[in-house]
């Protein structure tokens, strides 16, 4: 199962470094739809099929919206250049190789967060469900549902998901704000 | 371990993505690509080996389910992911509307 799904991980990371070079915003777009529909099978042979059928609607909605709004305006991408000519000499530009170090501070920082979290966590594929284990044993009963992930969402956690439903109205209000035709003068 | 390590590597390169375009569109790439990778992370973290899935059905081995309890928060990750990508793209239609360029470095005129 880890070999597999390293295979997966490592095509997913080759279409995202390939979505983030691309020149063209339509074929950087069709890449992030490979990460995307890749997270989708993982979530498949990680036995959630709940989460899978999610991430198919909501990946084929935010592509559309997304190449929507691509075609609408340009598909141009704009980078900023390595090197710079300047009267026949090039040299090296010092904004991109700031935003690389930055890159590389960030990424040390998380790694040693990572390290930290890795250290405590069981090793893959050897979990010990004892922080859900009163909702696997009675969950079915006490809510009714044979899916425990919905029993959880809908039940145990129903605050939850009450909070998520305000966000996503807060979302629309917001879009339908932003998106207004005509404003205040 | 080494799912753990290409998961963490995935989100290295949205944070690339996100530090280095000049695009907006392709920082919200790289944002969508940071998301996935903790999503991944949140539900690889809950895998047990030859688990199956958490529907309760007659002869299952209650031993043998997948902890359900990460899957239905990266369900509610996931919608509310949706909700600030389609926030952002509207924010990114604007600004295309008012600037004509997706060029952040051309958007130095904001004001309310």
């Amino acid at each position: 199962m880890e070999i597999t799904l390293s295979v997966l991980l490592l095509f997913m990371i080759f279409g995202a470094i390939y979505a983030l070079f691309a020149s063209d915003l339509l074929s950087a777009l069709i890449s992030c739809g490979i990460v995307g529909y890749g997270l989708v099978i993982c979530f498949l042979l990680l036995r959630a099929p709940d989460l899978a059928i999610v991430q198919i609607v909501v990946e084929t909605i935010t592509l559309i919206i997304m190449v929507a709004v691509v075609l609408d305006s340009t598909r141009h991408d704009l980078r900023e250049k390595v090197l710079i000519r300047e009267k026949g000499n090039s040299y090296i530009n010092a904004k991109y190789v700031f935003n690389v170090l930055t890159v590389l501070v960030l990424a040390l920082f998380f790694l040693f967060f990572f390290n930290q979290a890795i250290d405590k966590l069981d090793a893959f594929g050897e979990h010990t469900t004892r922080m859900a284990k009163a909702y696997i044993e009675q969950g079915a009963e006490r809510t009714g549902s044979a899916n425990l992930v919905t029993g959880i969402l809908f039940d145990f956690r129903g605050y939850d998901t009450l909070g998520e439903a305000t966000i996503l109205f807060t979302a629309v209000v917001g879009v339908l704000t932003i998106l207004r035709l005509k404003g205040h003068k | 371990m080494i799912v753990f390590i290409l998961c963490f590597i995935l989100f290295l390169v949205g944070l690339f993505g996100l530090l280095t375009s000049r695009n907006i569109i392709k920082i919200i790439i790289g944002l969508s690509f940071m998301e996935f990778s903790v999503y991944l992370f949140l539900v690889l973290i809950g895998y047990i080996e030859g688990g199956q899935a958490p529907i309760v059905v007659e002869g299952i081995d209650i031993q043998m389910i997948v902890d359900p309890l990460p899957q239905a928060m990266v369900l509610t990750a996931i919608v509310i992911g949706l909700a600030t990508k389609a926030m952002l793209l509207s924010t990114a239609i604007r600004i295309y509307k008012k600037f004509r360029s997706f060029d952040i470095r051309k958007i130095r005129s904001l004001k309310g």
